[in-house]
């Protein structure tokens, strides 16, 4: 048996390192993200310092790029065009998923982990390549445009390009993120003990009521979770959009990626991560806040 | 007419026949009790009543209607599970209301039916709290109160019981018979342990390999056992390998194998070889005081299961004043508080078991290993059991 303060020290032996990896390579960058949307860029690209280097130019802190930020409608359309395209996403990958992770958690137990493989598998080439190939998929010669534009002429609409647009950008999102949607959903489903689907149906429950009223409501935690698996790095995903989107499609991550890259704007940039930020912390808020709500009054 | 009615029923699964040409019937507001070992069949066929199983031939007849066309969420009857299956996301009250909902009745009067069944089952204080807050006992109240509170016609209980540890079982066995006495409803009752059974039911029906091995009341069920499965899952039995030596007016004279010749009740079942089945609260134990027959030196001479050597009776036993009496030694006993059970081998070799009420307080048990006992019984007591 160890004394207590033995315990006390393997506890802090054991937690200390991801504690100061975690302090030391996400907290400090956070903050310097923070300080940074307060100051001046630099002149080519970088910060301008914070302390007068006395010769002439910009220094120490400043509201300048808030202020910025505010001053054009244009960012926060395109703040509130992501946050439709993650939530446009959201929602499809749920709708997708959901069977998906249904029938996996239904299907013969020797048979799951294989489908889980199966699931999981496109991880195994990389990213970009993925992408890529949907660019081939969608692209004006492939014989998926080539149905559609044949049935949009069928009904006498004109040809339309699938690649390039936002439903090429939509449809990327969807596919990449599609499997952080079913492994949190087929954890949660498969842990539901079907006995309770057997008691629905006994006490008169239909098949549609034995699902919104069982099945639904016990796999909410996996709808959350698996919900904020795929919004959040939908809203800060840009290369997806530069790939398969048109110019007009702009998300905010390839607006904070081009202050960084392109405009070498690096404090607008920061304002604008610090901006994204703020805005999904009060949405998961506000999410928490309406579900203790239901809570509540249920 | 009977409520429910089961004809010729067969359920195979594969080359295993859970069910074979079942057939019963249950009165309205009768606890009809289905009891037999894991196996038998007994939540097979509980399932097929309940629409989740169906029979591959046979009916199932509620108020005189096949059940057959009819999927189980529109069956007048509910299901008390094993396990309770309550909906952890629903408070109690909500639980109980789920088959209200179900049935859409209007909320006023879903509230004050909830409010009405949480009472009698007393669980009113428990209204607002989640299954994981309540203990087993008060779950299985739950789901009690769920199962009944929409009036079903009938109410099906999958060892509703086997969850609990025993004092808790006991005290669940009373408030169940309660229950059912004041709310009428019908119950089916499945369970493998034989007390419950004997304890709750009007009318048992004992099942193995699939089949019904006797249907009857429980006092009938323990007392005249039909045959031997049924004589040795109910309770504890002495089972006396047997032949008819003579029938007569109102006993039966068997040659015993190990005992020789004893008198039994008469028993209108043909069949000529079987079994005595004697329970041990009907064998007498007293002190003997005279020395054993064989001087071999305590047990160690006692052959053991002399029932299989040669079935040649070793000594004719004292018929005197209708009973049967056989000198032995005590070889064991099992004391369980209330009562002792001694296992007696007889001087002939043959063994069995009675037992004996602890009447004087703070005794537990009037024999030692080793004592010279003379056992004895009633002619009137066994029950001849033929194959």
């Amino acid at each position: 048996m160890f004394r207590t303060s033995e315990r006390r020290l393997a506890r802090w032996a054991i937690t200390a390192p991801p504690t100061l990896f975690l302090l030391a390579f996400f907290l400090a960058p956070a903050l310097i993200v923070v300080l940074a949307s307060f100051q001046y860029p630099g002149e080519f690209g970088g910060l301008a310092p914070l302390a007068d280097q006395g010769d002439g130019r910009e220094y120490g802190l400043t509201l300048e790029n808030y202020r910025f930020f505010a001053s054009d409608w244009l960012f926060a359309e395109i703040l509130l065009r992501s946050f439709l395209v993650a939530a446009a996403s959201t929602l499809i990958c749920l709708i997708l998923a959901y069977p998906v992770a249904w029938l996996i958690a239904r299907s013969p137990k020797q048979h799951r982990d294989l489908l889980v493989l199966l699931v999981i598998l496109p991880f195994a080439s990389n990213f970009l390549i993925r992408v890529y190939a949907w660019m081939i998929i969608l692209g004006p010669q492939a014989a998926f445009a080539k149905l559609v534009n044949g049935l949009l002429g069928a009904l006498g609409l004109g040809p339309v390009s699938l690649l390039f647009s936002p439903f090429a950008v939509l449809v990327g999102m969807v596919y990449v993120h599609l499997p952080f949607m079913i492994l949190p959903l087929y954890t949660n489903l498969e842990k539901h003990d079907p006995v309770l689907l057997d008691a629905a149906q006994d006490l008169g429950a239909d098949a549609w009521q034995r699902f919104w009223r069982v099945t639904w409501p016990l796999s909410l935690p996996g709808v959350f979770s698996g919900s904020a698996l795929v919004f959040i790095p939908v809203l800060g995903m840009f290369a997806i959009p530069d790939i398969l989107g048109g110019t007009r499609d702009m998300l905010i991550g390839n607006l904070i990626k081009d202050q960084f890259l392109g405009v070498r704007d690096w404090p607008f940039g920061a304002t604008l991560s610090i901006v994204l930020t703020l805005c999904v912390l009060a949405l998961a808020w506000l999410a928490a806040w309406a579900g203790m709500a239901r809570r509540a009054h249920a | 007419m009977a409520l429910l009615e089961i004809r010729d029923i067969n359920r195979r699964f594969g080359d295993f026949e859970a069910v074979k040409d079942v057939s019963f019937a249950v009165d309205s507001g009768e606890f009809f009790t289905l009891l037999g070992p894991s196996g038998c069949g007994k939540t097979t066929i509980l399932r097929m009543i309940a629409g989740f199983d169906l029979p591959d031939a046979g009916q199932i007849l509620l108020d005189g209607r096949d059940l057959a066309g009819t999927p189980a969420e529109k069956r007048p009857i509910h299901t008390v599970f094993q396990s309770y299956a309550l909906f952890p996301h629903l408070t109690v009250g909500q639980n109980v209301a789920f088959p209200l909902r179900m049935a859409k009745v209007p909320d006023t009067e879903l509230k004050r039916r909830v409010g009405e069944t949480l009472q009698q089952v007393h669980l009113s204080e428990l209204a607002d709290h989640y299954p994981h807050e309540i203990s087993g006992g008060q779950k299985q109240r739950v789901a009690l109160a769920r199962g009944l509170v929409n009036r079903p016609r009938l109410l099906l209980l999958d060892e509703p019981l086997g969850a609990l540890d025993l004092k808790l079982r006991e005290e669940m066995q009373l408030e169940l018979i309660k229950l059912q006495r004041d709310v009428g409803v019908t119950f089916v009752f499945v369970t493998h342990a034989q007390p419950e059974a004997l304890a709750l039911s009007h009318r048992i029906a004992v099942m193995n390999r699939g089949r019904i091995e006797q249907l009857d009341v429980p006092s009938r069920i323990y007392g005249f056992p039909a045959n031997r499965f049924v004589a040795d899952f109910i309770g504890n039995c002495n089972l006396l390998e047997a032949r008819v030596v003579e029938r007569r007016d109102g006993e039966l004279r068997l040659m015993a194998a190990g005992l020789g010749e004893i008198l039994a009740p008469a028993s209108e079942a043909a069949g000529d070889t079987g079994v005595l089945a004697l329970r041990p609260e009907q064998v007498r134990i007293s002190a003997t005081h005279e020395a054993p027959p064989f001087e071999k030196g305590g047990l160690g001479g006692i052959p053991a299961g002399a029932g299989e050597a040669g079935n040649i009776p070793l000594d004719l036993p004292l018929q005197e004043g209708g009973e049967n009496h056989f000198p032995g030694t005590v070889r064991d006993f099992l004391y369980v508080g209330d009562v002792t059970t001694y296992q007696v081998v007889l001087d002939n070799g043959f063994e069995l078991a009675a037992l004996r009420p602890n009447d004087a307080p703070g005794r537990a048990r009037f024999f030692e290993v080793g004592d010279r006992v003379t056992v004895s019984w009633d002619m009137g007591a066994g029950h001849y059991v033929p194959d």
